[in-house]
């Protein structure tokens, strides 16, 4: 790795940037396309295309599967996947370490745990009129939340946020919450034990109008709240005095970054459950194509992260039709030996 | 660069190419989810219309080479408006709830059919499904002829000398083996048949120490066919050292059945708890041949 930002210092150039993003753009708008298109009912492309633009021509079935089912579950996929690149790539960042992701924090351990509580305790009668269906998200949310601000809190002295403590914290954590889980999971019975299971794989299957809403202020504000830190993580990456001395205000962009990623992740974790791998792995393959330099970094793992979702997901709704695969065990079966091979190539080419 | 964007391209194509499947549409065509609910379908001689069933479908035989919608809690609205279905049975245990509301968005005609495991319950499967698929007389008749049946089994089973301590156990993975506790399937089935349950002190199906075994003094282990199956035969079962002691391994009595027969509370239960009560009671096996046998002509 330590070749690659003198390679990017070398190479940078606005134009290369420019080109960069233009590929990773054209590949997204693909797979948007191809994700609307893509489904268990054979759905003619050019039917998509005059559902889309004007629905009152199509057939209520068709427009109903497109609309109601592949729309919102195309930009569900995508703005998760953008979310948790773009979160993992500001971990990778903040902790100086290429094996961070926003699991690290506690955001995935603290969201799996709410939510199992609400999948074996059930929701409260008192509130179960008021929440309803929306029970078991908005406690994946809270949870997800609450156990990064208690790690953050846990971190954080006199306003100043130590790195290695937050992810000693994180770790600690993660083992409680892992912990309350499996107590959860020992007291479920047969059904909730295998909803548990599916909830862990992940899954865009859900994907309704209400959940997009509720991921989409989340998604959009991390990825557009990365672009300001772009600066910051560049300046981390020589060390936080380093950082600081640059003229980084580096304790209020720590915090803000936990926050942003807590609250997207979190948001994530909500909609879809728990999907490994796109914020550990997508950050690197950008790495490896585009170099470490944020300012290109976020945006590139924004896009790709949401592109590999999708083609992730096209996967887990067609290969075993009329059934879907979990999207977890897609995204760990196709991004684990994709990484691997460019992980191998790129040692390779650039030998230590 | 290249390469991964030729490999992305690949994999769209892929993807395009299988997205191609489904069927013309033809009437009556029906989803079954939920084993009990397949197997009434079946029972009703409407087995021929169904066209895809869900992953606990596993009787007859004939629905493992149906298509699968997946398990029944994990199903895909899309999925099931692609086999273009004129009646989607779901057991009410089925889900995930958004994927149900989904399907009611697609407008996919849905019954949700009770799914209790008691003998009342089965009753109330068969006249769900009945009504549903417009067969409520036979229905009726198969509902009758199970609950009439349910009642001759448990008439003999009262005369049963002696009520044996049961032990249901899933399987012999590794670890600890995990045991039926209160308020399960097996805990129903022990009972219906004239057993009691040797695990009393939890509910659900949890790991059992040796120690927890032992102290629960089996008279009978009672265990699915495959768990026995791979664990190497009836004994090997009966050799293992979790089991050593117990009354159970001390008389050999092991006692193998097939999960979903036992635990699936379907239209086979009188069955089942006839099966289950004579491996319990064998002197009460003239009663239960004479008493309590299916009617000549009834259903095998």
């Amino acid at each position: 790795m330590t070749s690659l930002p003198l390679r990017d210092a070398i190479w940078t150039g606005r134009s290369r940037h420019a080109g960069i993003l233009a590929i990773l753009s054209v590949l997204a708008a693909v797979a948007i396309i191809a994700s609307l298109g893509v489904g268990a009912s054979a759905i003619s492309p050019g039917t998509v295309l005059r559902t889309l633009l004007h629905a009152a021509d199509a057939s209520p079935r068709d427009a109903a599967i497109v609309l109601h089912l592949r729309l919102p579950r195309t930009l569900l996929g995508f703005g998760l996947g953008a979310a948790l690149a773009v979160s993992g790539a500001m971990m990778q960042g903040l902790f100086r370490n290429p094996l961070a992701d926003p699991g690290l924090i506690g955001v995935s351990a603290g969201g799996a745990m709410a939510a199992v509580a609400v999948i074996v305790l059930g929701v409260p009668a008192l509130l179960a009129g008021t929440v309803g269906p929306f029970a078991l998200p908005l406690a994946a949310f809270a949870g997800s939340l609450c156990t990064t601000l208690a790690i953050q809190r846990i971190a954080s002295d006199d306003g100043r946020t130590d790195v290695s403590t937050l992810l000693l914290a994180g770790i600690a954590i993660n083992a409680i919450a892992g912990a309350v889980t499996g107590f959860l999971i020992f007291g479920s019975d047969d059904r909730q034990l295998r909803d548990i299971t599916f909830w862990s794989m992940g899954s865009l299957g859900g994907a309704t109008w209400t959940t997009v809403l509720g991921l989409a202020p989340f998604a959009v504000g991390a990825v557009v709240a990365a672009g300001r830190w772009a600066g910051v993580l560049d300046a981390l990456l020589l060390g936080e005095r380093e950082a600081g001395l640059l003229g980084f205000d580096v304790e209020p962009a720590k915090r803000r970054i936990v926050i942003a990623t807590a609250a997207a992740v979190g948001a994530g974790v909500a909609a879809a459950g728990v999907i490994g791998f796109v914020g550990l792995v997508v950050p690197h393959l950008v790495r490896l194509m585009a170099g470490a330099g944020h300012r290109l970094l976020l945006p590139a793992s924004a896009l790709l992260g949401g592109t590999l979702m999708l083609c992730a997901d096209m996967l887990a709704r067609t290969v075993v039709i009329p059934a879907e695969l979990p999207i977890g065990l897609v995204t760990a079966l196709l991004g684990g030996p994709f990484f691997l091979w460019l992980l191998i190539r790129q040692r390779r080419s650039f030998p230590p | 660069m290249m390469k991964p964007v030729i490999l992305l391209a690949t994999l769209l194509l892929l993807v395009s190419q299988v997205s191609a499947q489904t069927s013309p549409q033809t009437t009556g065509r029906i989803v079954s989810v939920g084993g009990a609910v397949t197997e009434i379908v079946n029972e009703l001689g409407l087995g021929d219309r169904l066209v895809a069933v869900d992953s606990t479908s596993l009787h007859p035989l004939e629905m493992r080479a149906l298509p699968q919608v997946g398990y029944m809690r994990a199903l895909s609205a899309e999925g099931v408006a692609a086999l273009h279905p004129d009646l989607v049975l779901l057991s009410d245990n089925a889900g995930p709830p958004a994927t149900i509301e989904q399907m009611r968005g697609l407008g996919i005609p849905l019954k949700l059919i009770p799914d209790r495991p008691t003998p009342e319950g089965v009753a109330d499967k068969i006249r769900a499904v009945g009504a549903a698929l417009g067969r409520q007389g036979e229905a009726e008749t198969m509902a009758r002829e199970t609950t009439d049946r349910l009642a001759a089994v448990s008439r003999v089973v009262e005369k049963a000398a002696g009520r044996p301590r049961v032990l249901f156990l899933m399987g012999l993975g590794r670890g600890a083996p995990v045991a039926a506790g209160r308020n399960t399937a097996a805990d129903a089935m022990i009972r219906l048949a004239g057993g009691i349950n040797a695990i009393d002190g939890y509910d659900g199906y949890k790991p059992a120490s040796g120690e927890a075994i032992l102290d629960a003094a089996p008279d009978v282990l009672l265990l699915p066919t495959e768990a026995v199956d791979a664990a190497g035969g009836r004994d090997a079962v009966l050799a293992l050292p979790q089991f050593a002691g117990t009354p159970a391994a001390l008389s050999g009595r092991l006692v193998v059945m097939d999960t979903l027969y036992l635990l699936g509370f379907g239209p086979r239960l009188p069955d089942a708890v006839a099966d289950l009560a004579l491996a319990l009671h064998p002197e009460l096996a003239q009663d239960l041949a004479n008493d309590a046998a299916p009617k000549p002509g009834g259903r095998s």
